[in-house]
């Protein structure tokens, strides 16, 4: 590796930051975003992660919201939200009744320790909300096994 | 094309939900990295995936930056009866790929 290339590879975290690391986005103004206002229910979610995540580039993500999923009771959509990430909308899922069980598993990115914000929207207007923190050693997103 | 896996159980029984595994081959650039000569390397994403099943979509996912590289889903689908089960992606780019399964039911 060149010196100049190490020195850029060394500021490079710096550059990051400076594009929002140190200030994380509000939870709550993208639940009310989302919800158009409505207080959702801290209840019925699941948060499956591990506390301490050694690599931010794949943290498993498993997401369970309590529902009989029928035609006129289930879960519509469920977002996720990582509010220190540069770009801190995460995922949506939509499903319905024909998914027969609101139960989802992935693999995410997280730029460092933060809480990462699960919003569920049912069907009848009922919202439900649940976060969780994990600590992250080495943060996501940035040069150096990036992948 | 990008190229994908997908798993279903051979049989599954009616009305029981069933899981569904979707790995998806893609690198998933943020936007945020460089080349080791300081060019940024540019954001390419696969940002929707959706699953159909006999023709009619039970499932779908719009992705951002923070899904990791080689994107890894699995949910759930529950199926009346034998039908075909197909799940599609495409990136920013408009690239597609896809995949799809017998579903037999016991």
């Amino acid at each position: 590796m060149k010196r100049r290339h190490f020195v850029v590879s060394l500021m490079l975290p710096f550059a990051a930051r400076a594009q929002g690391f140190s200030s994380p986005a509000d939870p709550a103004k993208w639940i009310a975003e989302i919800t158009g206002g409505s207080t959702p229910e801290k209840t019925g979610i699941e948060i499956e992660m591990p506390q301490i995540a050694e690599n931010g580039n794949a943290v498993p993500l498993h997401i369970r919201v309590a529902s009989p999923m029928t035609s006129g009771d289930h879960v519509k959509a469920i977002h996720v939200f990582a509010e220190r990430n540069p770009r801190p909308r995460v995922a949506t899922f939509h499903l319905g009744p024909d998914a027969g069980r609101a139960d989802i598993t992935t693999r995410v990115r997280l730029g460092g320790t933060q809480n990462v914000t699960v919003l569920a929207e049912l069907s009848g207007g009922r919202w439900r909300v649940a976060a969780q923190n994990v600590l992250v050693t080495t943060g996501a997103c940035l040069d150096e096994g990036s992948l | 094309m990008i190229e994908g896996r997908l798993r279903v159980p051979g049989s599954v029984k009616a009305g029981e939900p069933f899981e569904v595994r979707v790995l998806i081959l893609h690198p998933m650039e943020n936007g945020f990295r460089h080349e080791a000569d300081g060019r940024e390397i540019p954001m390419h994403i696969v940002n929707r995936v959706a699953c159909t099943y006999g023709g009619r979509e039970v499932f779908s996912v719009d992705l951002g930056t923070g899904i990791s590289a080689n994107p890894y889903l699995v949910f759930f689908v529950r199926a009346g009866q034998a039908g075909e089960l197909k799940v599609e992606w495409v990136d920013d780019k408009g690239e597609r790929g896809s995949a799809r399964a017998l579903v037999n039911v016991a």
